[in-house]
């Protein structure tokens, strides 16, 4: 296959894709990917993007929008295609998707490259897909105003149909599309008004669901190739760790094992299939260098990391004088938190398909980061850029893992497919997955707070000691600056109470621990820590704990809106709950989206069970409200996982969690019910993935002081006696 | 060769007869709907049907199926109870990565087999084997009492 680069997203490349996947039928719509207005030198201020690398138009009238962001659940392959929908006036039963292959054309238009991360894919796409639709629009109607010989001014466009109500004509888009492709680029096109909306702002479908429900999804996992080999890894059971010595003669013995290699990150077993790769595996014997990462052990490490917590950091923020505050508070809270290494543990496990040819690199898996994986896989492999193609799959979920800055999973794959010579599919047990790192980064915070005789919020001292998920990344030049890397703090000093005197600092320790963006990054912490000690404020204050917020937060704050309907929605402080049960509230910002969360909590024969969380939200203009209920369903849902039972943990360097009994996401039985509402907003749209995440732990610690009066300063929550 | 029905077919497979019944399925019959999640019963992403009931086809070595029914999300498809389970979660919009669906569809479809109206506990017991990290088990939990108002025989 020839490699797309760069806007040179050929017409032919698209024909013959094209063709290849609608059997011949396509008459596409296409644009000249030379000459065209978009590629000129003097690119207007509102980059317009070809409309042919997003959308085609079928002679059956069918569209399918080419999505440039990876489907993991989020529902960005129903989200974004209703941006374009919408402008182009599409007839949404006729519509498909399919996934865009990496081109400079797809780049996410914040990012520079081709992304899937940090709630962003409705924010960045938002003006641009709404310009692609319209485009495609205006080219559509311009083409039937030619062939009618009428003003495109009396044309309309409506439901897949060029409409020309005076003559009483009208042309469907399958029929005009071959003449709209002949078209240059309009010069500017008229975005419609959000009153006229259709599409946007209704609760719409998803478009994935059918497959997702029949098995006929593919995932990375899915992949399968002719005459492709099974590979498992042994990885070192230290992070850094490097094979001294080994002796795979029993396992090359096992029927089906093709081979046994050694590759950098350890030995790689290909068989025929999963179990004789897992089988063979198990029989190898192998003696590892260590290295330093051997030495490392939890507590040792939350140790070293309260005591850093002491000293001063890097100050990521400070206004007014925190010494003088803390000597003149009415009273004060002081506390220190632990916050473990937590895994992704999506349910699809790692997995990379590779098919190396000497000039080709064909590359099957689910990753949010195809610029990236394929740059490195090129470089890895020998090849440019342009001789590696990436077919992106669906993600059996990402949370994060699967945009790594360092291409971790795809590197090794291509390793393994220069080694083995054959196609192969890379696959990482649930164990391999557990324990391979690129954790969210565990913490320490150490806080001092405390209030004015009024009750106001007078001090605040926030200490953060954590790695640096940026340090060593490409990313590390334009998100660290003076020294903080702006994920460690993100959340603690942007938090947004009036308090006159306030100190953020932050130590970035480093060791041979991988870590990673986890759903939320930073905020997955310093929600916890700021909205435990705003509570507990409250509380020394005398005050409810949401009218604390609400008194001590700027007149114009968006957080008012959620705190308020939150509250409201939960009948905060009028509902009469059954007895041992209490509410806890929190409220945090992440990715421009507004979040509170109420949780009714109770103990049950010692164990915390949440019933009940009610969400409020404001994250602009909403694409598709069901969108957003289901992704803050699942932020609380992920977020609770983690506070309740989640943690990795280190003993001489090994990962002590394996699998899912001792790293235990919620199940269904401890559920709770989740209400979702929405604040109207005419904001633009912003992040939606993540949000949801933060508030939960807070939530449920405060109302785990309502029932107990005891204070949660380490997650997970279980390890907490109340008894 | 170990043999067995496989969906309404009759099928043989030439494998280990130790092989989870999982990896026969995916890795010699292609047959892809089925998933790995974590290989000890834990997950329930493998969930298929043996002679009608939900095993965990990752820790049930193929030859347990041998002479037996097995029924994947494939076959359930093409029956009436999974086009019933299948349109109640149509309707709720249940997934949202998808990974782990196939499972509980499997695990909801042995389920309303076995009780055709649930009660809110043989819901969760039978759906507390299956996990799913994206957070669709409100909508699970609908859609099984969906299903089971659609008139599940």
């Amino acid at each position: 296959m020839k490699t797309t680069t760069g806007q040179d997203l050929s017409r032919r490349q698209f024909l013959k894709e094209a063709s290849a996947l609608m059997g011949g039928l396509v008459i596409g719509f296409y644009l000249p990917s030379k000459g065209g207005r978009a590629f000129a030198a003097e690119a207007p201020p509102k980059q317009l993007y070809p409309p042919n690398a997003f959308i085609r138009i079928a002679t059956d009238d069918s569209i399918t929008i080419v999505v440039n962001k990876s489907e993991m659940g989020q529902g960005v392959y129903t989200s974004l295609p209703m941006l374009i929908a919408e402008e182009l006036e599409a007839d949404w039963s006729r519509i498909r998707v399919e996934s865009a292959p990496v081109a400079a054309v797809y780049n996410h238009t914040g990012f520079g490259m081709q992304m899937t991360g940090g709630s962003s894919s409705i924010p960045s796409s938002w003006e641009q897909l709404r310009r692609v639709g319209a485009s495609a629009r205006t080219l559509l109607i311009r083409a039937a105003a030619n062939q009618w010989g009428v003003p495109e001014s009396e044309c309309h466009a409506e439901n897949s149909q060029v409409i020309h109500a005076k003559s009483d004509r009208e042309s469907s888009y399958g029929k005009l599309a071959e003449a709209a492709a002949r078209l240059p680029l309009p010069d500017r096109v008229e975005l419609k008004a959000r009153t006229d909306f259709k599409l946007i702002g209704k609760p719409v479908k998803r478009l994935d669901t059918p497959e997702k429900i029949n098995g006929s999804a593919v995932f990375g996992i899915d992949v399968y190739l002719p005459g492709m080999l099974t590979v498992l890894i042994a990885r070192s059971p230290v992070f850094g760790g490097k094979v001294r010595r080994y002796d795979a003669t029993e396992a090359r013995k096992l029927p089906g094992v093709q081979g046994v290699y050694q590759v950098p990150t350890g030995i790689a077993v290909a068989a025929s299939g999963f179990w004789p790769a897992k089988t063979a595996r198990d029989l190898l014997e192998i003696e590892w260098d260590e290295g330093a990462g051997a030495e490392l052990s939890t507590p040792t490490m939350f140790a070293e990391y309260l005591e850093l917590a002491k000293q001063p950091g890097a100050v990521a923020r400070r206004d007014g004088d925190t010494v003088q505050g803390l000597k003149t508070a009415h009273k004060t809270v002081t506390a220190e938190y632990e916050i473990p290494y937590l895994a992704h543990a999506a349910m699809e496990p790692l997995n990379v398909v590779v098919d190396l040819t000497p000039d080709h690199c064909t590359l099957w898996t689910g990753t949010q980061a195809q610029t990236m994986d394929r740059n490195m896989a090129a470089k890895t492999a020998g090849l440019k850029p342009e001789q590696v193609q990436i077919h992106t799959t669906f993600l059996g979920g990402g949370f994060g893992r699967r945009a790594n800055p360092k291409s971790d999973f795809v590197i090794e794959a291509v390793q393994v497919a220069m080694a083995v010579g054959k196609p192969v599919k890379v696959i990482w047990t649930r164990e391999d997955d557990m324990r391979g790192g690129y954790y969210r980064p565990m913490w320490s915070d150490a806080i001092e707070a405390g209030i004015a005789k009024d009750g106001k919020p007078l001090v605040w001292k926030h200490t953060i000691v954590g790695q640096s998920i940026i340090a060593d990344t490409p990313f590390e030049g334009f998100m660290t600056h003076n020294g903080i890397d702006a994920t460690s703090v993100e959340g603690a000093a942007t938090l947004p109470y009036l308090i006159p005197n306030l100190q953020i600092d932050l130590h970035s320790p480093k060791n041979a621990v991988p870590v990673q963006w986890w759903r939320s990054v930073g905020h997955s912490h310093t929600a916890f820590v700021v909205e435990t000690v705003m509570d507990e404020l409250a509380h020394h204050a005398g005050r409810d704990p949401i009218a604390y917020r609400l008194d001590n937060l700027p007149a114009d704050s968006r957080y008012r809106g959620v705190l308020q309907l939150a509250a409201k929605k939960a009948g905060w402080g009028k509902v009469k709950l059954p007895e041992n049960h209490a509410l806890g509230v929190a409220v945090h910002q992440s990715f421009d989206s507004y979040v509170a969360e109420i949780a009714e909590v109770a103990l049950e024969n010692g164990k915390i069970r949440v019933h009940r969380v009610i969400a409020a939200v404001d994250c602009g203009q909403v694409i598709n409200p069901d969108g957003v209920a289901q992704q803050i369903e699942s932020g609380i849902v992920y977020g609770l996982s983690a506070a309740l039972h989640g943690e990795i943990t280190l003993q001489k360097g090994r990962v002590m969690q394996s699998n899912f009994h001792d790293y235990a996401p919620l199940r269904f039985s401890e559920m709770p019910q989740v209400e979702v509402h929405i604040v109207q907003s005419d904001h633009p749209p912003t992040g939606i993935g993540e949000p949801g995440t933060p508030p939960i732990a807070p939530a449920v610690a405060n109302a785990l002081f309502a029932l107990t009066g005891k204070r949660l300063r380490r997650m997970p929550f279980d390890k907490e006696s109340f008894a | 060769m170990i043999s067995f029905n496989l969906n309404g077919t009759q099928t043989q497979v030439d494998a280990d007869p130790n092989t989870p019944l999982l990896w026969v399925l995916r890795d010699h019959l292609q047959l892809t709907g089925t998933k790995y999640g974590c290989g000890i019963a834990q997950c329930g992403a493998c969930t298929v049907h043996l002679d009608g009931r939900a095993i965990r086809s990752c820790v049930t070595p193929v030859s347990m199926a041998s002479g037996r029914q097995v029924t994947t999300i494939e076959g359930l498809s093409e029956t009436p109870l999974g086009k019933t389970v299948q349109s109640a979660w149509q309707e709720v919009d249940v997934p949202q990565c998808g990974y782990c669906q196939s499972g509980q569809i499997m695990a909801a479809a042995a389920l309303l087999n076995e009780h055709p109206h649930p009660g809110e506990s043989q819901i969760s017991a039978a759906m507390d084997g299956i996990l799913c990290r994206c957070g669709t088990y409100n909508r699970i939990r609908t859609a099984i009492q969906a299903a089971a108002k659609g008139g599940v025989k």
